[in-house]
């Protein structure tokens, strides 16, 4: 008996809702918008900060990174056609001490950057050319797609090989497979032993020859024995000498509790040792830790929107539900006079409120996942939709139908019988 | 009459009723008692202010009384809480009204058994009664019809049958003809009659002679109080003041 008489109130609110089509749809667009936007916004919003995450996670959690930094230059360029030569940066006395006098440090791996271009035929590519050890694949958490990663054998042999990341192969060799392949490295030819994926998937396909993620990696000591530490920098027409020892140096920490720790100790170490600040020290898990803040804010601004345009649309509905009311007033009388009960004057409205909030958030709830595959689509920024966004938008836009609504229905439901039914 | 022996339907002890408008007081009954009998057929006229609608409103359980009692089938009002008059009013009492006041968005079965959809307890054969009473009145063909889609008086037949609905002890009306042509009024007066010849208990509130006339007793007001009493042609003519 309790279900039929829900079921009939429930259709006696929606065939009343429908006497007045537009109006009732415009009610529902306050509540419509607000849910969809913020699932839309929450699924936007996590998207980026997943693949933010995701790019400082593949950096290594347990890793320190530590660069060289052209320092800023701060003496006046005479002349400026004169050939500098800059030297800055981290040297292998750096290296040494983190690895022999910290304590914690698992692995510590050195990275030369070679400025060559790279070439296959009448292909030329501008990549990151990178002479580091065998681990480095281990520590930054390469992984080899074909072929192999560099070996102790090629370190201490000096050989001439190299391995291509996806993206400097995929240019370098559209077709064919670049195994055993032969390619110049400045002016000297290295065969590719291997090649690795990309770290990050992004949208950078686009570009064909960007720089972006097209890295080479060769042997340490082969890059040492042909480069050496000077290098000539072309650049916007003039020549650059610089003198850098270490490009990088990745310190991998035995336990990620110490990473905090093992910063600090790097970042007092070269603070004392250098000059000039020719460094930076990258950590991925403060990265992590700051990226994990920014979005619990974003979720708090995003929560605050949210609030603020449910309540704006809770408003819309109490509103019309207000002038609804008084335009049935006689309504009101009328049924009361047959019998009606305070309760059942109640529910009646208060099921008309929550048919619109709820129609407006199913509606929000749709559109609020439509909207971000058109994003993804046309903006190509990933778009996470987590269940309980839509779920917890929809609860929220209910309940607002069911708050907005009592005091109308409270309204409708205290009038007296008498006067509600002289109304006219 | 062997209706002594009987409960009345509805009896008015001492009933006061005032009300306040602006800086007065109106006293719209004064100390009113009367009893209407099982199966009576009355008019009340009045000048308008006279308390009639009041006496209706009463009645009907929408109004309660400043003072005094009153008693619907022996069920006394004056501590009742709002649920309990509401649930006295869809069990006991049906009411007509001048403007019809059908409700625009449901049918006609719909509208009809509106006061059972009240009912703490409703009847299993509601709608079937409905239908009955759509027919009896002559609207069994229009059933799904909204009121938008009726004449006057078809609406009004819709408002009786749905007064009668819950087959209440008191069928109450509010100048039901009021807002009907002659030829149409004549028609519903006639179901009226055919109520009353049935047993229906009727209390009409008219300010139209010929249509006092057509009751079996005419209860006349002034000033919230009787004026008089005329007994109809079958029961002996008199005054009970």
């Amino acid at each position: 008996m309790k279900h039929s008489t829900l079921a009939r109130t429930v259709k006696l609110g929606i065939s009343s809702l429908l006497l007045h089509k537009l109006r009732s749809l415009l009610t529902t667009l306050g509540v419509l918008f607000g849910t969809s936007s913020v699932i839309a916004m929450l699924a936007i919003g996590e998207g980026a900060s997943e693949e933010a995450q995701e790019q400082i996670r593949q950096l290594g959690s347990r890793n320190v990174i530590l660069r060289s930094v052209k320092p800023r230059e701060d003496f006046a360029t005479g002349g400026g056609q004169s050939v500098r030569v800059l030297s800055y940066g981290l040297t292998e006395e750096d290296l040494g001490r983190i690895a022999e006098t910290f304590p914690g440090v698992a692995r510590v791996v050195p990275v030369r950057e070679i400025y060559e271009e790279v070439r296959f035929s009448d292909r030329m590519l501008n990549p990151r050319v990178m002479a580091t050890l065998p681990v480095y694949r281990d520590v930054t958490g390469r992984v080899v797609s074909e072929g192999r990663f560099l070996t102790d054998q090629d370190e201490v042999g000096v050989a001439n090989v190299c391995v291509l990341s996806y993206e400097a192969s995929r240019y370098l060799f559209p077709v064919a497979s670049p195994i055993g392949e032969e390619i110049k490295i400045g002016a000297d030819y290295y065969t590719v032993v291997g090649t690795t994926l990309d770290r990050v998937r992004q949208q950078s396909d686009l570009a064909g020859a960007g720089k972006s993620s097209a890295e080479v990696f060769i042997p340490l000591e082969t890059g040492r024995k042909w480069y050496g530490n000077m290098q000539v920098k072309l650049r916007a027409g003039s020549r650059e000498m610089e003198e850098v020892e270490l490009h990088e140096i990745v310190v991998e920490v035995e336990d990620p509790a110490n990473v905090e720790f093992v910063a600090n100790a790097c970042r007092e170490m070269l603070k004392r040792n250098h000059k000039q600040s020719d460094y930076e020290i990258v950590v991925p898990l403060e990265l992590l830790m700051r990226a994990e803040e920014t979005k619990r804010i974003f979720n708090i601004v995003l929560g605050s929107i949210a609030s603020i345009s449910l309540l704006v649309g809770g408003i819309g509905i109490m509103n019309v539900m207000l002038a609804t009311v008084t335009e049935r007033t006689r309504e009101i009388g009328i049924r009361r006079a047959l019998g009606a009960k305070r309760h059942h004057i109640v529910s009646q409205f208060l099921v008309e409120c929550v048919v619109l909030s709820v129609g407006g958030g199913l509606l929000g709830v749709a559109l609020g996942l439509a909207t971000p595959l058109v994003v993804e689509h046309y903006a190509e920024m990933r778009t996470i939709i987590t269940p309980t966004a839509p779920i917890l938008a929809f609860l929220i836009s209910s309940g607002v139908g069911v708050l907005f609504g009592i005091y109308p229905a409270w309204r409708a439901a205290t009038m007296d019988p008498v006067e509600a039914l002289r109304h006219e | 009459m062997s209706e002594a022996a009987r409960v009345p339907v509805a009896e008015l002890i001492g009933v006061t009723r005032e009300y306040r408008m602006g800086q007065n007081l109106v006293r719209a009954l004064d100390d009113f008692s009367f009893t209407f009998g099982r199966g009576e057929y009355w008019a009340v006229m009045g000048s308008s202010g006279s308390g009639k609608s009041t006496l209706l409103n009463v009645l009907g359980c929408v109004d309660r009384p400043t003072s005094g009692d009153y008693k619907v089938d022996g069920v006394s009002t004056a501590r009742l809480d709002d649920d309990e008059l509401s649930e006295l009013r869809s069990r006991k009492l049906g009411f007509v009204f001048q403007s019809y006041n059908l409700i625009p968005q449901l049918n006609v079965l719909e509208n009809i058994m509106v006061p059972l959809f009240y009912q703490d307890d409703p009847p299993d054969d509601g709608e079937e009664r409905a239908r009955k009473l759509a027919e009896r009145v002559g609207l069994a063909r229009r059933l799904d019809h909204r009121p938008a889609e009726l004449s006057g008086g078809q609406q009004q037949r819709v408002a009786i049958a749905r007064a009668l609905v819950n087959q209440p002890a008191l069928v109450l009306a509010d100048e039901a003809t009021g807002n009907l042509d002659s030829a149409t009024a004549l028609e519903i007066l006639d179901l009226f009659d055919e109520l009353h010849a049935e047993g229906r208990t009727i209390v009409l509130v008219t300010h139209e002679l010929d249509v006092g006339e057509r009751a079996q007793h005419v209860l006349r007001l002034k000033d919230g109080r009787i004026e008089s009493v005329a007994r109809g042609q079958r029961s002996a003519a008199g005054a009970r003041a």
